[in-house]
C-alpha cells in the first residue's frame, strides 16, 4: 500500500476512513471521537438512559450489538449482556462463540437463553411451523425474550444495537406500506408501559459502516458472515436501495431518518394500538398481547410440538431461503 | 494482490495500482456497504493498494426484518 496523504480531518494525522456524509476523514482515535459524541447526543436527544440504569443489552455477535455493548461500559453505564441461541446451525456456534469471548475477555456479565435447551425449538423449526418467514419467527422471539428477561432480572431498561442504517430501512419500508400503527412506534426509545420494559436504541445516529469501523479500530472481533436464512430478506433490499441513494446523496439516510423523528413522529404519536392502551393480558403467560393468547405463545406451542428442522432445509440448492 | 471477500467468503486475485474507491468500484461494490482493510489496517477511500498487499473487502451491511 502507498500512503495516499489523506488526513484526518481534526488532527491532521494519517486517516483510516472517509465518511462523505460528514464531508470529512478520520483517523482511529477521532472516528472513535465521532461515534462517542453521536452515541451521548442520541441519548441525551432521547433521553434513553441515566447514569445509574440497570442496562441489559441485547447482545447477537454481530458487530452493531457489541459496540454498543464496549460504547456503553466505556462511558461508564453499568450494562449486562443477554445472548439468545437461536439454533441457526453453525451461524449460531459461531455468533455464540464471539459474544462469549468478548464478555469473557472484559469481565462482563453474559446471560444466554438456548430455545431449543429452554422452549423446544430454534428458528428453523418455527418457520417451518408457524408459516412465518424466518426473521420474523427470529424477531419475535428475541423481542418476547429480551422483554422478559429484563423484567424478571429487575433491569432499568433494554438497549438494542439498531443503527441508523436499520432505522432508516424500516421507517423505508413503513413508509412503502404507510403503515401508520408501526410509523407511530418507530422511534428510538419506547417507554415501559403496558408491561412492556423500556426499550432504547443509542446507535441510531451511527451507520452500519461507522460500527464496523469502530469494531475495527477498537479490535473487536464479531460475526461478519450474514444470518443464512436472512439473505434476501426485504430488509436488505431496502438497505441496499438506500445506500445507492446515499451513494448520489451522502447524508440522504440520516436526512430521512432523524428529520422523520423531528417532523414527523411528533404528529403520529398517539396513533398506535399499543401507545393507546388498548391491550389485553395473554391467557397463558400473562404478557401484553392484542388477543387472548400472545403470539409468542402460540409460536412455542406450535414449533415445540414439531420435528426439529435442520437450517439447510430452509435453503436452496442456490443459497436462498425459501419463501412461502 | 489478493482480495479476500465475504458472504460467500472467497478470494479472488486483483492487480494492483488503483485506489480503494476504484477497487470497490471495479468489483461493483458500494462503498457506503463496505471497508477496505489493507495489511490489517483499516484504509480510506483514496488510499492506493499495490501488488503484494492483503485486502479484505468487509460487507457491513447485516440484520434480518425485525
Amino acid at each position: 500500500m502507498t500512503a495516499a496523504g489523506s488526513k484526518c480531518k481534526v488532527c491532521k494525522g494519517p486517516a483510516v476512513i472517509d465518511l462523505p456524509r460528514h464531508n470529512a476523514k478520520f483517523c482511529a482515535e477521532h472516528l472513535q471521537q465521532l461515534c462517542r459524541r453521536q452515541m451521548a447526543k442520541a441519548i441525551e436527544d432521547f433521553d434513553m438512559l441515566s447514569p445509574d440504569d440497570r442496562i441489559l443489552v441485547a447482545v447477537s455477535g454481530g458487530k452493531d450489538s457489541l459496540a454498543v455493548w464496549d460504547m456503553l461500559i466505556e462511558a461508564g453505564y453499568q450494562a449486562d449482556g443477554l445472548y439468545i441461541g437461536l439454533g441457526i446451525g453453525e451461524y449460531s456456534t459461531d455468533s455464540g462463540g464471539y459474544v462469549r469471548r468478548f464478555a469473557d475477555e472484559r469481565g462482563l456479565s453474559l446471560r444466554t437463553i438456548d430455545l431449543r435447551d429452554e422452549y423446544g425449538y430454534d428458528v428453523p423449526t418455527a418457520s417451518k411451523a408457524t408459516g412465518r418467514v424466518p426473521c420474523s419467527a427470529c424477531g419475535l422471539s428475541k423481542r418476547r425474550l429480551f422483554d422478559q428477561a429484563a423484567l424478571d432480572g429487575g433491569y432499568d431498561v433494554v438497549v438494542t444495537g439498531h443503527n441508523l442504517d436499520d432505522e432508516a430501512a424500516v421507517l423505508f419500508g413503513n413508509t412503502l406500506r404507510w403503515d401508520i400503527d408501526y410509523l407511530a412506534r418507530q422511534m428510538p426509545v419506547l417507554p415501559a408501559t403496558n408491561g412492556f420494559p423500556k426499550k432504547v436504541k443509542p446507535l441510531v445516529r451511527l451507520t452500519e459502516r461507522e460500527m464496523a469501523a469502530w469494531c475495527l479500530v477498537r479490535g473487536i472481533d464479531y460475526v461478519v458472515e450474514e444470518c443464512p436464512i436472512a439473505a434476501g430478506n426485504k430488509h436488505l433490499s431496502y438497505k441496499e436501495t438506500l445506500n445507492a441513494v446515499e451513494a448520489k446523496s451522502p447524508g440522504a439516510k440520516a436526512s430521512f431518518y432523524l428529520g422523520f423523528l423531528e417532523r414527523m413522529a411528533p404528529l403520529l404519536a398517539g396513533q398506535s394500538a399499543a401507545a393507546s392502551g388498548a391491550l389485553n393480558h395473554c391467557t397463558q403467560c400473562g404478557s401484553p398481547t392484542t388477543g387472548d393468547v400472545c403470539a409468542f405463545c402460540r409460536l412455542v406451542e406450535k414449533s415445540s410440538a414439531h420435528e426439529p428442522v435442520p437450517v439447510e432445509m430452509l435453503l436452496t440448492r442456490g443459497g436462498k431461503v425459501r419463501r412461502r | 494482490m489478493k482480495v479476500l471477500l465475504r458472504n460467500p467468503r472467497r478470494e479472488i486475485e486483483v492487480e494492483g495500482g488503483r485506489s480503494v474507491d476504484r477497487l470497490l468500484d471495479d468489483l461493483g461494490l458500494n462503498r457506503e456497504a463496505h471497508l477496505v482493510i489493507c495489511n490489517g489496517t483499516l484504509v480510506p477511500g483514496d488510499a492506493r493498494l499495490e501488488d503484494g498487499d492483503t485486502i479484505e473487502v468487509r460487507p457491513v451491511i447485516s440484520g434480518g426484518a425485525t
